[in-house]
């Protein structure tokens, strides 16, 4: 599979979850897990492009398929993609562990919908959990994220 | 001093490696460690009759399995972190349970193997053979005593406290008025997103541990780990590294594994890790919240509080680790902003079959303030009076502090309010919240509260100024969120003259400061913020010393700003902070960065040794903050709600918090406190409810089923501030971390209560819990 642009062998154990090879294997952390079950979204990742949330896949599943990680969005020591810089911006992350999930989910609205309502971005954002922030930040971080990608 | 980044809306310096996915929780961490788990009791209350863990042992990739057995310390109770005189019956369980286990999830066994999965397999294959006993999971019924959770611990009580200020039962005989009112609070959960994890490494070359853990107190973590293991302190390294929530119970000493995995790699020679799972966490880490509250109220027909007298009952659980702490706060702030003249509290902290409790953000306080607030507005509604106006005519005046309740404290002292102005939130809370929509099914809420904060005993800094003029400042307690790196680094950077980028902060790492106590109880800003100044004005002091040598002027009339050292009024007359940091620490060896400056050859700006008596060398202090007492934040939360006639589907339509924290550092992470605060209650209000039944299951160990709100379910929050400053530290702030949950309940409540015309007597409720409450109406 390639993960961010570099090619990764597949994994060896079949069982091992997208977000554990992620993690544990190709050593990407950034990748969190929270639940463990599909509902927290902390381990979302852009699949071909489109967020998934990594708990719920076999790392096998993703041969020959690209996958995006939050480390994948801006290489280190260039700017901030416009979705964290409108994170930062809002204050919309607080401990910082629901955050790289949330950015990928935004990532993947603002493609499919570059000028969200307020209603469809609860919406777009409705498969992620933070215990911290109340989302009054996120959902600012969304608007702030469209209009820096304009 | 100056204010230049003192209350100012400081972007974050924690933010950038945040997001790009380059933060470092405990799980993060590896360098080839070993994997572990740990077996579970899946009954609430047995005695477990045998341990077999031969089959595990002997599974391909397990390098160790322990029981309490395999253990030096496996027949030590664990500590009782806060003991009291009240707490006659206080019990801890042991690392791994030996004989009887008292709440489904205690842990019974620990697994080590190669991997993760290869570790969860052999958990499975360790046998324990368990002879379930009668299971007590209600406060009420522990109170009843049908059956004990400890056979030692006569009628489940493991404590009982009793308060009266002035004479309640006569103040009650001749009140005009009467009430007797029935309050219930359930169990929540904090639910961090991050679950608890620990990673240890032992050098043996060193005789050196080295843990990291998600911790809220990593000093006292380490002072335990030394106690246990005979080590001195300074052996014994522990990193609460970023911390994905914590909302209190990351904070206890010690959960089993804290002493397991260091323990493992001591013995095994290699590091170990452990991350908990999220069913784990939900019957293994802390909750809080349960209590039964029977109130008699006496009040004249204005409406003014005469007397209260409240009983109730607190689930503490299957063990007391952390004491009595939080009845104790319940009954201290029971009174909330409201003078009580006469006030008798009394409570049992009884066991039950469930996991243990302690601190949840607002920790004792959100039943505190819903059983004080739904009182008044029962007072209200029985003399057809405005809920506001009950409050008005009761509340604390401002020119009425300090001012004591005469109750005991969670610090030892008794509840004793510094400052605050309760009228005015009030009245800018209802000016906030504006009309009242047009519609039916609408209800109004309102709560008022205040919260103890800032507890002692005392927090530490250490700041430096290093050759390159760059600061580093240091403190023992962690961040889990709460922007500590930006706060603290605009408090350094104001004493300091620098600029906030400048100022790079550590937390919660015993290497750069080991002494300390833990982020709780809305302390870390009043105690570590405080000692961030003292520290950098320490600093600042030194600096205008030595300075004064080299540009010939009296220190006093020396000022910090824009890097330099000047001469008041004359910017030209100075010295870099960098320079200063060089001079500061006499050298014969020149190591570069300057220090050429301070060889013994360079002009000496004054006679006598190079560094003057009672001196140290570097441009650095260590300070500390100790509170004398806890400083009171106050709000006012309105609300408007629907509740739906068919579904009973919760719409908040508008939401105020008017909030008064004294002085606020940064405004942005106050309103990010306040927006999670109220998210958090409005959760424990409406949808999170733990579904434990008779056997003590907990039937919604998930987040499929227990229901943490999305954004769809939280509204917007409007804020607004006042401050009445603190006198009792130098830098007049109050903690705010858990202010927005403490009211919520009470809100949600008095509102759902006028929109549905049911008394509304308990928490959490539901759209279940509301059909249930109307039906045959």
């Amino acid at each position: 599979m390639n993960v961010n642009g570099v090619d990764h062998p597949a994994p060896t154990d079949p069982r091992r979850l997208l977000s554990d090879h992620i993690r544990h294997d190709i050593g990407l952390t950034g990748t969190h897990v929270g639940c463990e079950h599909g509902v927290c979204g902390c381990c979302t990742v852009l699949f071909d492009g489109a967020p998934v949330r990594s708990c719920l896949m076999l790392a096998i599943q993703a041969e020959g398929h690209q996958v995006t990680t939050i480390e994948g969005l801006a290489p280190d020591g260039a700017p901030l993609h416009p979705v964290q810089q409108a994170f930062h911006e809002t204050h919309g992350l607080q401990c910082g562990f629901c955050t790289p999930g949330f950015v990928m989910s935004v990532v993947g609205l603002l493609k499919q919908n570059p000028d969200p309502t307020p209603e469809e971005i609860d919406e777009g954002i409705s498969g992620n959990l933070c215990r911290c922030t109340g989302y009054a930040s996120i959902r600012r971080a969304v608007l702030r994220a469209a209009e820096l990608s304009r | 001093m100056t204010t230049r980044w003192f209350g100012a809306r400081v972007q974050r310096l924690e933010d950038d490696r945040l997001l790009r996915g380059h933060g470092r929780y405990t799980d993060d961490i590896d360098e080839g460690a070993l994997e572990s788990v740990l077996v579970r009791s899946p009954y609430a209350h047995a005695r477990i009759t045998s341990i077999d863990i031969s089959v595990a042992r002997a599974m391909p990739g397990v390098v160790a399995v322990y029981t309490a057995a395999d253990l030096p310390f496996g027949d030590q109770h664990l500590p009782i972190l806060i003991p009291h005189p009240n707490l006659t019956h206080g019990r801890t369980q042991r690392t791994l349970a030996t004989d009887v286990v008292r709440y489904a999830g205690e842990a019974v066994a620990f697994v080590v193997a190669e991997t993760r999965a290869l570790a969860e397999d052999a958990a499975e294959a360790v046998q324990v053979e368990y002879e379930p006993l009668p299971v007590v999971i209600t406060p009420e019924a522990a109170a009843a005593a049908e059956h004990l959770v400890h056979a030692d611990v006569p009628g489940n009580v493991a404590a009982e406290m009793l308060q009266e200020v002035g004479d309640v039962d006569a103040a009650l005989k001749s009140a005009p008025h009467r009430k007797r009112l029935h309050f219930r609070f359930e169990r929540a959960a904090a639910s961090p997103l991050e679950g608890r994890a620990v990673w240890a490494r032992w050098s043996a070359a060193e005789r050196k541990l080295t843990v990291f853990d998600s911790t809220q107190s990593p000093t006292s973590i380490r002072g335990g780990l030394a106690v246990l293991f005979g080590l001195p302190e300074s052996h014994v390294e522990v990193i609460a590294p970023d911390v994905g929530g914590g909302f209190g119970p990351k904070i206890m000493l010690f959960y089993p594994d804290e002493l397991l995995v260091p323990y493992a790699a001591m013995q095994l020679g290699r590091p170990v890790k452990w991350t908990e799972d999220r069913q784990e966490h939900f019957t293994a880490v802390n909750q809080e919240r349960g209590q039964v509250h029977e109130v008699e109220v006496g009040y004249d027909a204005e409406g003014r509080l005469l007397a209260l007298s409240d009983d109730f009952i607190h689930d503490g659980g299957a063990y007391t680790p952390y004491g009595i702490i939080l009845p104790i706060i319940t009954a201290g702030q029971l009174p909330g902003p409201y003078r009580l003249p006469n006030y008798r509290v009394r409570f049992r902290d009884v066991y039950t079959n469930a996991t243990p409790t302690s601190p949840y953000r607002g920790a004792g306080r959100p039943h505190a303030c819903f059983v004080m607030e739904r009182t008044l507005d029962a007072i209200a509604a029985e003399l057809g009076i405005d809920r506001a106006e009950v409050r008005r005519r009761n509340f604390i005046q401002p020119d009425q502090f300090p001012y004591d309740v005469g109750v005991a404290w969670q610090d030892g002292n008794t509840v004793v309010y510094d400052s605050g102005n309760y009228p005015l939130l009030l009245e800018k809370a209802l000016k906030l919240l504006g009309p009242r929509p047009e519609g039916d099914h609408i209800g109004m809420g309102l709560g008022v509260y205040v919260e103890g904060t800032g507890v002692g005993p005392y927090e530490g800094a250490h700041v430096q100024v290093l050759v390159s003029g760059k600061v580093v400042a240091a403190t023992g307690i962690p961040s889990q969120g709460q922007a500590h790196a930006t706060v603290w680094a605009q408090i350094v950077a104001d004493e300091l003259g620098v600029d906030v980028a400048d100022v790079e902060v550590s937390s919660g790492d015993t290497r750069r400061f080991p002494w300390g106590v833990g982020t709780f109880a809305s302390r870390g800003a009043v105690t570590a913020g405080n000692a961030m100044a003292v520290a950098a004005r320490m600093v600042a002091d030194k600096a205008r010393r030595i300075a004064a040598d080299h540009l010939e002027a009296d220190a006093a009339d020396l000022e910090l700003a824009g890097g330099q050292v000047h001469v008041k009024g004359a910017p030209s007359r100075g010295m870099p902070l960098a320079a200063v940091s060089v001079l500061a620490n006499p050298v014969r060896y020149a190591f570069g960065g300057g220090t050429e400056a301070a060889t013994q050859f360079t002009a000496k700006p004054r006679p006598g040794p190079p560094l003057l008596e009672g001196e140290q060398p570097g441009l650095e202090a260590t300070g500390y903050f100790s509170p004398p007492g806890s400083t009171w934040a106050s709000g006012c939360h309105a609300a408007y709600v629907r509740v739906d006639p068919n579904t009973y589907r919760l719409e908040i339509l508008k939401y105020v918090v008017v909030h008064d924290c004294g002085r606020v550092i940064n405004p942005m992470v106050i309103e990010g406190q306040i927006e999670g605060g109220v998210a958090q209650g409005i959760g424990g209000a409406f949808y999170e409810r733990l579904a434990y039944d008779e056997e003590g299951q907990l039937r919604n160990a998930s987040f499929m089923e227990f229901l943490m709100p999305y954004a769809t379910e939280i509204p917007p929050i409007e804020i607004d501030h006042i401050e009445t400053p603190s006198p009792l530290n130098p830098l007049g702030i109050k903690g705010a971390g858990e202010a927005g949950v403490i009211p919520v309940g009470a809100v949600l409540g008095s509102a759902i209560e006028e929109a549905i015309g049911v008394p509304i007597t308990e928490m959490p409720l539901s759209p279940l819990k509301l059909f249930e409450l109307t039906a045959g109406r």
